[in-house]
């Protein structure tokens, strides 16, 4: 009897909170306005990172665990590129629907094909994906595929809204093909560019566009750019110069504006996600402000 | 492309030009035409070219709908298999150099635990750990570290399993594990930001208090990360000691309460306290001249405040990050000292307060202040290792540290160590690599 006494309000404030919203849990803001747009006010989303942090890099805090213990969906890139933290939330959270392997966890990368998957794994290389690349969402195709799957996510959580979602899918892919036409026009003119990376989170966005990458600046993933490597990229460049030096609005500022000092090519900040740049209000607003940053540059 | 042909044709009139005279200009003349026709015709087949891989990426970009859902075949045998379980080794080693000999260290006012003090002196290795966890299936986790001594001794350090989806918030872990008190306890010294850990978790629980038993978790529902542990332990180890109880000779528990102020801010505080039997505990036997108390039989009781700030601008730490932490420890203790025929009742604590600053990537730099206190237990036990006399143990640190990668670690530590009489000056030259999978590292 007084276990009962004691399990009822246990149970009563496990079941209450149910159905409003889903619950969501984005590891990266990409991902974050993807469910938003995806999911308008049937879903609450909590964005873990923001545009300033490095995904690499983001500490357990406290308040993470706190936040993953109470989602019913986990959105994250997956392909380890969380692998500093959020297994660690996991294992702290205690919220067993999330747990890989569960409807409620969803890596956006297992959707999309994946470039850059290393033949040979060794820490010599640096900080390498033995699953590929992780900074898929640099090529809004890639989004296009996640979104997709996402959506059907999304329903399978949430049945009482399948056709709110269903509806809303359609509608945001019809948007975002539209968009993409419009900004591989505006980008006719970037194929062939040349241009040097702080760090190789521009794969796919190279790749989409066209561009060509002459260099980059951290010798190897992860590790910091030494004074010595960046006066050999400088020294290339005299060679085959490049028009302009990408980096992400997280990234550190200095290995890129020396760079710019000392060789004639432009500086470039791109948002890399959603909230990088004033103009990058949404997925919709990042391409925009990308594209429009990138040709900008180039002329 | 199109100039490129552009220049082939230029070339080739180049290079020719010195064949040709003067008096055949009519001649050039058709060539000229002939090199611009065939010009003309390049032009259009390139264009036509062009035309055929603007189609076909277009093609691509909207694959049909059936191969985008599906993840991607092929991908996944490269990781979870090589990676599964995870496998990591921390090697680590020092040269130290010590004013006074560290093999008579005592502290004041202390019974120390067994091979408590600042370490070997010299080149040495410290212990290598050896960790293999992963996921036992959809509902577990398990983890093991095995600590190898320089002495060719194996010692395991922690094994235990922990569920993964218990409801309503629920964890619970079973095995060996580190306890869940205070916030320097539950972490491996690899993860220490000194060389050393601080002076009140040397002298009240010989560097951290690990144990056989279980742990009970209950996360709350709540946006503010608070968190409640209970746990039972077997009681073998310091400050536990003889397995009382039938062999549930301690236990705890704990309330963690933690959050974010802005992006730049986090926090963490907590208040444990742990109750532990001791039968026959044994004390190291170093220290001066003095008799030694002997073997303690009695309870333990220690509680523990700790907090932990730490700073990143826009939550980003790679460039510069700032933690703050200070922990206060105290302990009662009451029971008999087997040398001593009166009865010891006393309160022993000690606190620390730290700061490590990353100044630039891969550099910090960190400052330490240590202090203890401990209670005068009589006259019985004046001239033993419990009378404290007049002196309060101090230790001062400052540490410089280079990581090259988040996997090694050099670190350069000078401590100015009051905790005896006369004051010794350690300095400390360390490394610490580790290999195989990425640990990811709590809070």
């Amino acid at each position: 009897m007084r276990a009962l006494l004691i399990l009822t309000p246990l149970l009563l404030a496990a079941a209450l909170p149910a159905r409003a919203e889903l619950r969501v849990f984005a590891c990266e803001p990409e991902w974050g306005a993807l469910v938003q747009e995806l999911g308008g006010d049937k879903v609450s989303v909590y964005t873990a990172t923001t545009a300033l942090q490095d995904p690499h890099r983001v500490q357990a805090r406290p308040s993470l665990i706190a936040r993953l213990r109470s989602a019913e969906l986990l959105v994250c890139t997956g392909a380890q590129l969380e692998i500093g933290w959020l297994p660690v939330l996991l294992r702290r959270a205690a919220n067993a629907s999330v747990q890989p392997g569960n409807a409620g966890y969803f890596a956006a990368a297992d959707y999309v094909t994946m470039q850059d998957v290393p033949q040979h794994i060794d820490r010599s290389a640096g900080d390498v994906h033995p699953e590929g690349n992780p900074h898929i969402h640099t090529d809004p195709r890639n989004i296009a595929r996640v979104a997709e799957a996402l959506a059907e996510r999304m329903v399978r959580l949430d049945l009482d809204h399948k056709a709110f979602y269903e509806a809303r899918g359609v509608d945001f892919s019809a948007r975002w093909d539209a968009a993409i036409e419009r900004w591989e026009r505006q980008a006719q003119r970037l194929r062939g560019v040349p241009v040097v990376t702080q760090h190789q989170s521009w794969v796919y966005l190279i790749h989409w566009l066209g561009l060509r990458e002459v260099a980059t600046l951290e010798a190897k993933p992860g590790i910091p750019p030494s004074s010595a490597h960046l006066a050999q990229v400088a020294a290339r460049l005299e060679q085959s110069p490049a028009k302009m030096v990408i980096r992400a609005a997280y990234q550190d500022a200095r290995p890129s504006r020396w760079l710019s000092g000392r060789a004639p090519l432009a500086e470039v900040v791109l948002p890399y996600t959603v909230g990088g740049t004033p103009e990058a209000r949404d997925l919709f607003g990042l391409f925009d402000d990308t594209v429009r940053r990138l040709q900008a540059a180039a002329r | 492309m199109k100039n490129w042909y552009g220049r082939i044709a230029c070339c080739l009139l180049i290079s020719i030009s010195p064949a040709v005279s003067a008096a055949d200009e009519a001649e050039l003349d058709a060539l000229r035409q002939e090199i611009d026709r065939l010009k003309r015709d390049y032009d259009k087949k390139i264009e036509g070219l062009e035309d055929r891989l603007d189609r076909q990426q277009q093609d691509t970009k909207t694959p049909p709908a059936q191969t985008r859902a599906v993840p991607t075949p092929g991908r996944r045998q490269v990781t979870d298999k090589a990676f599964n379980p995870a496998i990591s080794l921390i090697l680590n080693g020092s040269y130290t150099d010590f004013e006074l000999d560290p093999e008579a260290y005592f502290i004041p006012g202390y019974a120390l635990g067994e091979e408590t003090g600042p370490g070997e002196e010299g080149l040495s290795l410290a212990e290598s750990e050896f960790v293999v966890s992963a996921n036992v299936d959809d509902k577990f986790y398990g983890a093991f570290t095995l600590a190898l001594t320089p002495d060719n001794e194996a010692e395991v350090e922690e094994a235990y399993f922990q569920t993964l989806a218990l409801p309503w918030g629920f964890t619970l872990k079973a095995g060996r594990f580190y306890s869940g008190i205070g916030y320097l306890n539950e972490q491996h010294s690899h993860r220490w930001d000194f060389a050393d850990t601080a002076l009140a978790y040397r002298a009240l629980l010989v560097n951290q208090y690990g144990d056989d038993g279980a742990q009970l978790r209950w996360l709350a529902p709540t946006d503010l990360f608070l968190e409640f542990g209970l746990e039972a332990l077997r009681g073998d180890s310091y400050p536990a000691a003889g397995a009382g109880d039938n062999g549930v000779g301690a236990n705890s528990a704990f309330v963690h309460l933690g959050g974010d102020v802005g992006v730049s801010h986090s926090w963490r505080v907590g208040v444990s306290r742990l109750y532990a039997e001791a039968e026959d505990r044994e004390s190291s036997e170093s220290g001066p001249a003095l008799p030694a108390a002997g073997d303690f039989t009695g309870d333990s009781e220690v509680t523990v405040v700790d907090f932990v700030w730490k700073w990143a601008p826009n939550g980003n730490p790679y460039r510069t990050n700032l933690t703050f932490q200070a922990e206060y420890l105290r302990r009662e203790e009451d029971g008999i000292y087997s040398n001593v025929p009166a009865p010891y009742e006393a309160e022993q604590s000690g606190w620390y307060a730290q700061a490590v600053y990353q100044f630039m990537p891969r550099w910090r730099l960190g400052l330490r202040y240590d202090e203890l206190d401990a209670e005068d237990p009589g006259i019985a036990f004046s001239n033993t290792g419990l009378d404290p006399g007049d002196h309060t143990p101090t230790r001062r640190s400052a540490m410089l540290d280079f990581s090259n990668s988040e996997f090694s670690r050099f670190r350069l530590q000078y401590n100015r160590d009051e905790s005896r009489p006369e004051t010794d000056d350690q300095w400390f030259l360390q490394y610490i690599m580790s290999l195989g999978a990425h640990g990811a590292h709590q809070f």
